[in-house]
């Protein structure tokens, strides 16, 4: 595959139903302008406008998806554009869409799992004196996604990706009297930027080398250019990836993000806007296919990333911030098979799609029990509440047994399937990204079962505490509103990677964009990795039960621990570093630059400024006549009118 | 002869007379001020209709009467794109300016009246600035502005008004003298190229093409320091923060937001393509004070404690950019260098006044009073954040499009200088987004916020007093900023309007410079 031109389909003008593509945007956009604009006064039924909204998205999405199968897959691309956006002679940038079978499943994806949130949103947050804005911001994140799948450059991917940046910024941000939102808030948008520049410098490549930001263009001739440049446009856009997507080097932002709202760590911090970085190396397979150096280092910080949220996923006590760990992780794995090219677009895409069911499931579920304990987040202060929430309980475990890939549930099907395509990787290469993908499947049964244990199952260690506010706890299960969600997910993490993968159905319908999925051959066989990885799993869940699952555990952590216990606890490190490297030197040289700028820049520039005052003298003798006696009197005249206004002195 | 630009210089003349007449009575004052205010936004408009983008006329809209004859100098008007929008930034913040100063508490002795005539007599200078096209009425209006900016910092400014005003004055001021013989310069050889001298613009550009190179430089040096003071160029900022600090609101608005860009519109109108040559000599020197000052402005307004400095330093690393456009000399860098002039008119202005708002009810320019404002003024936290997000350059709002064309645009020609500049957006979120947090976010706290309680350990823990009453924003406010917050988001999403009165002319002065494109047009498209 670097035959170095990618014959895509090509894209015909949206007619039809597809005509209406922007209402897919605007609808939401709207029901975030009404909220933001409305102010009090929508207090009464805000909620409800923005479920409305995304609901009609959803349908609206739903209808143009059955309308798309119903042509030949070269039709399914079509291009929509809506005005010139930003245009300056041979720079072009449309607001345009591209609606194709990538962009559709993504709108299917955030509408859909979109709409549960908001619903369950009305019951979680219905304590709340903010919920309009809340369902506002909410909105204004599915608008801006949607902008993210949905454009047809990577100038529009932008507009998106920022724009979920700053949603997501807010809702970090949303419980005000949390003293570390604000921070964490700063941190996501500030760390998603240092990602945003690599994204934004390899638009300019791009532009300065095609004279193009539009997708079909630069897909059509990215082949012309030398494999340096197309390297170097790779690794940008992995480093923009990176950034939105929690991968190392830049995921340390994504557990702190969960000081927003639980539904906002399932909808953009698990199921959304998190997997951006996939979708853009996916979408951008045609020029990832040219380069294997390229495509190496998205496999190797696919590999790391899947390990380090493992094993700091292993360490810590926060519910959300497990999950967390635990999504980084799932993401690593989804960034390991898109770096594999051909063999693994597709199944990156299809780990997506059933880790935002099984995921957002899992989140809400965490929602659901902290609902029922007065906000607690610490699992060492839960135990045996399974008898309490039955429904968040079975709910939760189906969401459980998926994501450790238990089969016949979705999670067995895409993580398997990567395993085996990452064995498949030429020489060590499949020997290396093999074993780390199922050393992580059983680090990953590992810390689940641990959490299920010691939140569901064991002593309820709650009864004899009190929560911060002096309250008893008295667990219960939520409202329908609220279980409703959690019940359609579950049925997802049950059923959609048996539908997604059996016959290849996904692949199938992504073939016009991401080309067709390659079988892989490798050193192991799929039957083979199968059975490993269920194994492997097993394995970790039976380590976990027989360390915690045997006798009552503390409800305060054990301090003295063993080493990698506490890196893993202070996250492998990860802030100490950024704190050492950026943090520190940055405050420091801050502090140095304003105090020069003060005392030194200042006096200094004085000086030089009459000195040069006295060289323009110099140059004004040169001239002659009228002339000179007219600049003379000026530079009098304007002496007299400084010293006037010294004397002066506003009097 | 067209009469627009003469009835745009005029109008805010006569403003100013009948403001400062009706000065006894507030109320009819500010009233007659606004009236004026609107009446040039109406003329602006018309101004607008009236030019034509698509016309291959260098200049439009001309009108030209002799005044010194024995110079050629000429009362003679005209403009390009670039200055139709700068002149329409004007005409549209004066307004918000009276209305933003409406409630202004003025220091004693000083009247409503006093302080909007001094604002009209500004607009009439501004206008003229870009609207000058003979060189020397241009270096007039140039000086001219410098005194109704400096009474307006010297007699309505804050505690260090007099120190700053003379600061700002004897920096511009030198600056026009080192311009003053440059101008004459310019005299002297077209007086030698074309055996009479001129100043008119248009014939200078003709007359300077075979200057020799050395001359050229002389020259460019001449404008160029006078220009880089204006819109200052690090090392020559250190006026900005000074004047921005102690200049009252609506001044600091129209300092930042217009005055400082006649500096950027002088590299555009006369250093780039009076001096080609030197233009493209010096373009290296001046891109790296570009860069230089992206990095600086940007570090420094993190580490700024005073709210007024910060906005004043965000606008040293815009200027930066604003920079690197122009001297990238690519129609896309260009274009949105000029666009970001207008822009960061737009959301600069709205900072300043968002940060006035804050001040005038905490009464301190010093963040650490502040902590947690939004939870008392939740209106004015939106909208804080709605001005900074313009400021950070958020895609969606208008800042966008032109950083982004300005970094697109010089790319082509100056990968190292982009990628350094491209590190502001960065620093510009950490700025922007630190400042809120200190200020809006998280626990009400800061004793411009809550009452102190007494006794020891009342400052470490501020939040044991009462909160102060602190009203959110009013009717007059939301109104006034209004404006600017639909700007931001229309010209972030379509601003086809403005870049396409802008392109046609900046092609021309890059055509003048005698440089093409680096990335053309594709075939067949």
């Amino acid at each position: 595959m670097t035959t170095g031109t990618f014959a895509a389909a090509e894209a015909s003008t949206a007619s039809g139903l597809a005509g209406y593509a922007w209402l897919l945007i605007a609808l939401p956009a709207l029901g975030a302008a009404v909220l933001l604009l409305g102010g009090r006064r929508t207090n009464a039924w805000g909620h409800l406008l923005g479920c409305a909204t995304i609901l009609a998205a959803f349908a609206y999405g739903v209808a143009l998806f059955i309308s798309s199968t119903a042509l030949d897959p070269e039709e399914r691309t079509q291009d929509l554009h809506l005005f010139d956006w930003i245009s300056v002679n041979a720079l072009e940038v449309d607001f345009g869409l591209q609606i194709d079978p990538l962009s559709l499943t993504f709108v299917l994806l955030i509408t859909g799992v979109g709409s549960l949130i908001h619903i369950y949103s009305i019951g979680y947050m219905s304590h709340d004196a903010d919920r309009r804005k809340f369902f506002a911001y909410l909105n204004l994140f599915v608008a801006a996604m949607l902008v993210l799948v949905l454009g047809n450059s990577f100038v529009m991917l932008y507009l998106g990706w920022e724009g979920v940046g700053l949603a997501s910024y807010l809702l970090i941000a949303f419980w005000q009297h949390k003293p570390e939102a604000g921070s964490a808030a700063k941190k996501a948008f500030l760390m998603n930027r240092v990602g945003d520049l690599g994204l934004a410098i390899a638009i300019f490549i791009m532009f300065r080398e095609l004279g193009t930001t539009r997708y079909d263009e630069v897909f059509s001739r990215v082949g012309e250019l030398g494999s340096g440049t197309v390297l170097a446009i790779t690794l940008l856009l992995l480093l923009g990836a990176c950034g939105k997507s929690g991968q190392f080097p830049l995921q340390a932002w994504l557990p702190d993000a969960m000081a927003g709202p639980t539904p906002v760590s399932a909808l953009i911090h698990a199921a959304t806007m998190v997997t951006a970085g996939v979708y853009l190396v996916a979408r951008s397979h045609p020029i990832y296919d040219l380069s294997e150096d390229g495509r190496l280092v998205v496999m190797a910080i696919g590999a790391v990333t899947l390990l380090i949220g493992c094993v700091v996923g292993c360490a810590y006590d926060d519910f959300k911030k497990v999950l967390a760990y635990s999504t980084v992780s799932q993401i690593g794995y989804m960034i390991l098979a898109v770096g594999l090219g051909p063999v693994g677009y597709a199944l990156g895409i299809m780990h997506l799609l059933t880790h935002g069911f099984f995921k957002a499931g899992l989140f809400l579920g965490a929602g659901s029990v902290m609902h029922g304990m007065n906000d607690e987040g610490n699992i060492r202060r839960m135990g045996g509440l399974r008898k309490y929430m039955p429904i968040t309980f079975a709910t939760w475990g189906l969401g459980y047994l998926a994501l450790i890939g238990i089969p016949p549930f979705s999670g067995y099907f895409s993580k398997d399937a990567i395993i085996a395509a990452a064995f498949s990787a030429e020489g060590w290469r499949g020997w290396l990204f093999g074993g780390v993908a199922l050393l992580g499947a059983a680090l990953t049964a590992f810390y689940m079962t641990r959490l299920l244990i010691l939140v569901f199952l064991g002593q309820p260690r709650w009864k004899d505490l009190r929560s911060e506010d002096g309250r008893e706890y008295h667990p219960h299960e939520s409202p329908l509103s609220m279980t409703v969600p959690m019940i359609v997910l579950a049925v997802g993490s049950v059923g959609a990677g048996a539908f997604f993968a059996l016959g290849d159905r996904l692949a199938a319908w992504l073939e016009p964009s991401v080309g067709p999925l390659e079988e892989a051959h490798g050193a192991l066989s799929h039957t083979v990795v199968g059975i490993l990885t269920v194994v492997l799993s097993l394995l970790g869940a039976g380590l976990a039960f027989a360390l915690f699952g045997r006798k009552p555990q503390p409800a305060t952590r054990p301090e003295r621990v063993s080493f990698p216990v506490r890196a893993a606890r202070a996250d492998l490190y990860g802030n100490a570093l950024n704190e050492a490297l950026f943090a520190r030197p940055g405050t420091w040289l801050t502090r140095a630059l304003v105090f020069v700028d003060n005392k030194g820049v200042d006096g200094v520039v004085n000086g030089t400024a009459a000195l040069l005052g006295g060289t323009s003298g110099r140059l004004r003798r040169l001239q002659t006549g009228f002339v000179r006696s007219y600049a003379l009197s000026m530079l009098g005249g304007s002496i007299l009118l400084l010293a006037a206004l010294m004397m002066v002195r506003f009097s | 002869m067209s009469w627009t630009l003469i009835a745009l210089l005029l109008l805010p003349l006569v403003g100013s007379v009948v403001v400062a007449v009706l000065r006894r009575s507030d109320a009819a004052a500010k009233t007659a001020a606004l009236a004026f205010a609107l009446g040039e936004l109406v003329l602006a408009g018309v101004t607008w209709v009236a030019y034509d983008p698509a016309s291959t006329d260098r200049l439009q809209l001309t009108s030209s009467v002799e005044w010194i004859p024995n110079f050629g100098v000429h009362l003679s008007f005209g403009v390009d794109g670039i200055a139709l929008v700068m002149i329409a930034l004007i005409a549209l913040l004066v307004p918000v300016v009276i209305g933003g100063s409406w409630a202004d508490k003025l220091p004693e002795g000083r009247t409503a009246g006093g302080f909007f005539s001094l604002l009209l007599v500004m607009q009439t200078g501004m206008v003229g600035v870009f609207a000058a096209t003979d060189v020397f009425l241009f270096y007039v209006f140039f000086e001219a502005v410098l005194v109704p900016m400096y009474f307006l910092i010297g007699r309505f400014g804050g505690p260090r008004r007099q120190y700053a005003a003379m600061k700002f004055f004897l920096y511009s001021l030198l600056g026009g003298l080192i311009m003053l013989a440059s101008v004459i310069g310019l005299y002297v050889t077209s007086a030698e190229t074309l055996g009479k001298g001129t100043f008119d613009w248009a014939t200078l550009v003709e007359a300077m093409r075979t200057a020799d190179t050395t001359t050229q430089i002389w020259l460019f040096l001449g404008f160029f320091i006078a220009f880089a003071i204006k819109a200052p160029l690090v090392p020559l900022h250190t006026w900005l923060p000074d004047a921005g600090a102690e200049a009252p609101v609506g001044a600091g608005v129209l300092l930042v937001g217009v005055l400082d860009k006649i500096g950027t519109f002088g590299f555009l109108r006369y250093c780039l393509p009076l001096f080609p040559a030197a233009s493209k000599e010096l373009a290296p020197l001046v891109l790296v004070l570009a860069v230089i000052g992206i990095l600086y402005g940007s570090l420094l307004a993190v580490g700024q404690t005073d709210m007024k400095r910060f906005v004043a330093y965000t606008s040293i690393a815009h200027f930066g950019f604003i920079a690197l456009g122009i001297f990238a000399f690519t129609t896309q860098a260009s274009t949105g260098a000029v666009l970001y002039m207008v822009n960061h008119g737009i959301s600069t202005g709205m900072l300043f006044l968002v940060v006035g708002m804050v001040m005038s009810r905490g009464g301190s320019r010093l963040i650490q009073d502040y902590g947690g404002m939004a939870k008392l003024t939740p209106v004015l936290g939106g909208l804080f954040f709605v001005a900074g997000l313009s400021s950070l350059a958020l895609p969606g709002t208008n800042s966008f499009i032109s950083e982004f064309l300005v970094l697109i645009g010089s790319f082509p020609t100056r990968p190292v200088h982009t990628v350094l500049a491209t590190l502001g957006m960065v620093l510009a979120a950490l700025y922007v987004l630190w400042l809120y947090q200190r200020v809006f976010q998280g626990p009400l706290r800061g004793t411009a916020l809550v009452g102190v309680a007494g006794g020891p350990g009342a400052a470490t823990a501020p939040e044991v007093g009462a909160a102060r009453e602190v009203k959110d924003l009013g009717k007059r406010e939301i109104a006034v900023l209004a404006p600017l917050v639909a700007l931001i988001l229309v010209l972030g999403v379509y601003p086809k309007p403005v870049l396409d009165v802008i392109t046609p002319s900046v092609g021309a002065t890059l055509s003048e410079v005698g440089v093409t494109d680096p990335v053309t047009a594709q075939e067949g498209k």
